[in-house]
């Protein structure tokens, strides 16, 4: 069995054995194998290509902008996506500019380990996608599957542009598959991860399993929730959230990052100016609490949305 | 110590090359100025009056292949690099045949594939940036390239120069990292930027070579870039130089720089680099009065004729912009409405 963190692992792997242009740069990514062991023997596999930065994440990816402007193709590591911040204005004012200010493309992929996990508390624990997103000229990606976690790296490091891969930490250990996929859906497309009739979840990352969960308690009730799974939050594939909400009339967002301008926003916004009559229901978003995100567990598993908020937000929706 | 062979000397072509190309910078320069004041510029002027000597020195002594990239008030260093009138009016003036075609402006110009990185306006964040072109060309095997860029003693203060000095330092990169230090950053003194004794005190704090340079001289400035670039290029890891001088003009065109100390301006860095090496080459007898006269004709005729092209070629067509951040065609949206 193959873990979601071992796939971005194997993907890495892959990356550097195809493609001489790859290297790897980040925080005790070399010899150590990175916080989380996602470079796990990559330095010793490809001497030279796999290296650890100073506690700069200016540098590491102001580094990795001047390195891809020459023509290479770095991957670099945030040890926590929390930590991009400190790294903030080389992607959005540097790496996100450039394509468009100069012609030149600026193929970097900045991973970043993203969301909740009991005890992160809050700055080990944050969902930055929407921030991202934001920005033109960055493609977001928000891996929910081990294939896509492998098949979306590949993407990214074959991709022009710069990349934000916002790996999910929640599911880094749990979530398995029996091998790695052959092939992966285009850049930019959802997938429809559960048919239904009734409603729609629209989610990405780690919420789509508590999606799933709470539309199996739903399903007990005779009720079929649609779940589509945004994989890239941009490019954001609108066409196959409108074919959903046209099959349900009805429409719950679901993500863990802060409610205020966040992917739930926008897609709320989307179907609601270009899919408006096919609605029967408001739409609804479920996002984390406006706060911090709290260190004890207690609090944490509240803070963000679950499999019971998210069934208890979807009732409400189908006004059962 | 090993014993350090004297630099060989600044010939009077050396210095008169260098001369010329400041010349060109200031000339240009001062139409700017008065293109500003015309309103005929889009946007901001920024100047590089009185910091000439130093940056040229920089843009001279690089190859083609090595990576430059200049900051606000870079013009003569880039003119030495390989920029021309042409694409600096273009991009001024907003000409869509400009290389930033209407999308980037002023001092925000460049060719990257050329090795001539187009500054962000974020002070310090081309530090990094160059500190890892070095490093992709020594991951691709290439040796004996270097890569130059400039700070400003405010720009000193950033969290990117630092960051991106120590990465450097670590890597042991062919980095040379020009400060000129013209004791303001906009209105804000020396003395509220910095505690050190002198900004070269920066460069043991980070385990690099350091010089220092009276930046209102060409021939030290020649000397000592020529020197920084070639330990660079042979090797010796980052190079931080720093530079005295006094910016010779606002902030920008619209600012009139009346916070400037009167007595920093009747004080040795207060002196013009240009005037400077004007008389040195007259009292050297490397070119007569007259034939200084002449290159200033040239550079103006030069600027002249180049402002009246430029004024006549179209901006950018709104309706051409394809209006794409991404190089990816595909992943461009059209939001409903827009
Ligand atoms: C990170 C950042 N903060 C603020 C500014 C606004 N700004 C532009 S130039 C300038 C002063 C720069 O001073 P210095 O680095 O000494 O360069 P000088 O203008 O003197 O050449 C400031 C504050 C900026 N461009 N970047
Ligand atoms: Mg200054």
């Amino acid at each position: 069995m193959i873990t979601y963190l071992e796939a971005i692992r194997l993907a890495q792997e892959k990356a550097l054995s195809e493609d001489t242009r790859v290297f790897l740069y980040g925080q005790d990514v070399g010899n150590f194998g990175g916080a989380f062991k996602a470079t796990k023997s990559l330095a010793k596999e490809f001497p030279g290509r796999v290296f650890d930065a100073p506690l700069s994440e200016d540098a590491i990816i102001g580094m990795a902008v001047g390195a891809a402007i020459e023509g290479m193709r770095p991957i670099v590591e945030m040890q926590f996506a929390d930590f991009s911040t400190c790294g903030f204005n080389q992607i959005v004012n540097h790496a996100a500019t450039l394509y468009y200010r100069t012609g030149v493309p600026c193929p970097i992929v900045v991973r970043l380990p993203s969301g909740g996990t009991s005890g992160g508390g809050p700055f080990h624990s944050q969902s930055m996608e929407a921030l991202y997103a934001h920005y033109p000229g960055l493609v977001v990606m928000t891996p929910a599957t081990v294939e896509d976690a492998y098949g979306m790296l590949l993407q990214a490091v074959a991709l022009d542009d710069p990349v934000i891969f916002c790996e999910h930490k929640f599911l880094y250990y749990h979530l398995k598959a029996e091998g790695l996929p052959e092939s992966v859906l285009p850049v930019g497309k959802a997938r429809l991860a559960r048919p239904g009739r009734d409603a729609t979840i629209v989610t990405h990352g780690a919420m789509l399993h508590e999606s799933l969960a709470a539309a199996l308690d739903l399903a007990e009730d005779g009720y079929e929730v649609e779940i589509v799974d945004l994989r890239t939050v941009k490019p954001i594939d609108t066409d196959t959230i409108l074919a959903s909400v046209a099959r349900t009339g009805r429409l719950l967002c679901v993500s863990e990052e802060w409610p205020w301008g966040g992917v739930a926003a926008e897609v709320i916004s989307r179907v609601s100016s270009e899919g408006f009559g096919l609605l029967d229901v408001a739409p609804m978003r479920l996002n984390a609490k406006d706060t911090p995100v709290p260190y004890h567990p207690d609090l944490w598993s509240v803070h963000r949305p679950t499999a019971r908020s998210i069934a208890e937000a979807a009732r409400r929706l189908l006004h059962i | 110590m090993p014993t350090q062979k004297a630099d060989p000397p600044v010939t009077g072509a050396d210095f008169i090359k260098a001369y010329r190309l400041m010349l060109v910078a200031r000339v240009l320069e001062e139409k700017l100025a008065s293109l500003y004041r015309a309103g005929a510029i889009k946007g901001g002027v920024f100047l590089g009056r009185g910091q000439e000597a130093l940056s040229v020195s920089v843009g001279i002594h690089l190859h083609r292949g090595d990576i430059y990239a200049p900051l606000i008030r870079d013009q003569a260093g880039r003119m030495a690099f390989g920029d021309t009138v042409l694409d600096t009016l273009r991009t001024y003036l907003g000409s869509q045949l400009g290389p930033m075609r209407g999308r980037d402006g002023n001092i925000h110009r460049g060719r990257p594939r050329e090795g001539y990185y187009a500054m962000i306006s974020h002070l310090g964040a081309m530090i990094p940036a160059v500190a890892g072109a070095l490093l992709a060309r020594r991951l691709r095997g290439e040796s004996g390239i270097v890569g130059a860029t400039c700070i400003g003693d405010g720009g000193t203060s950033t969290g990117a120069f630092h960051e991106g000095l120590n990465a450097a330092a670590v890597e042991k990169l062919p980095l040379i990292l020009v400060v000129a230090n013209n004791q303001y950053a906009y209105s804000t003194p020396n003395a509220r930027q910095f505690a050190c004794a002198d900004l070269l005190d920066k460069a043991v704090g980070y385990g690099v070579v350091g010089h220092k340079v009276d930046a209102t001289n060409l021939e030290q400035c020649l000397a000592t870039l020529r020197r920084a670039i070639g330990a660079a290029r042979a090797g010796g890891g980052p190079q931080l130089v720093v530079g005295d001088l006094l910016r010779l003009v606002g902030h920008g065109e619209h600012d009139d720089g009346s916070y400037v100390d009167p007595a920093l301006k009747a004080s040795p860095v207060g002196r013009d680099c240009v005037l400077l090496a004007e008389e040195r080459i007259i009292s050297e007898n490397w070119a007569p009065a007259a034939e200084c006269a002449k290159w200033r004709q040239e550079a103006e005729q030069e600027v002249n004729a180049t402002v009246d092209k430029v004024r006549r070629e179209p901006g950018p067509d709104p309706e051409d912009d394809d209006w794409a951040a991404f190089s990816n065609s595909e992943f461009a949206e059209h939001y409903a409405g827009l």
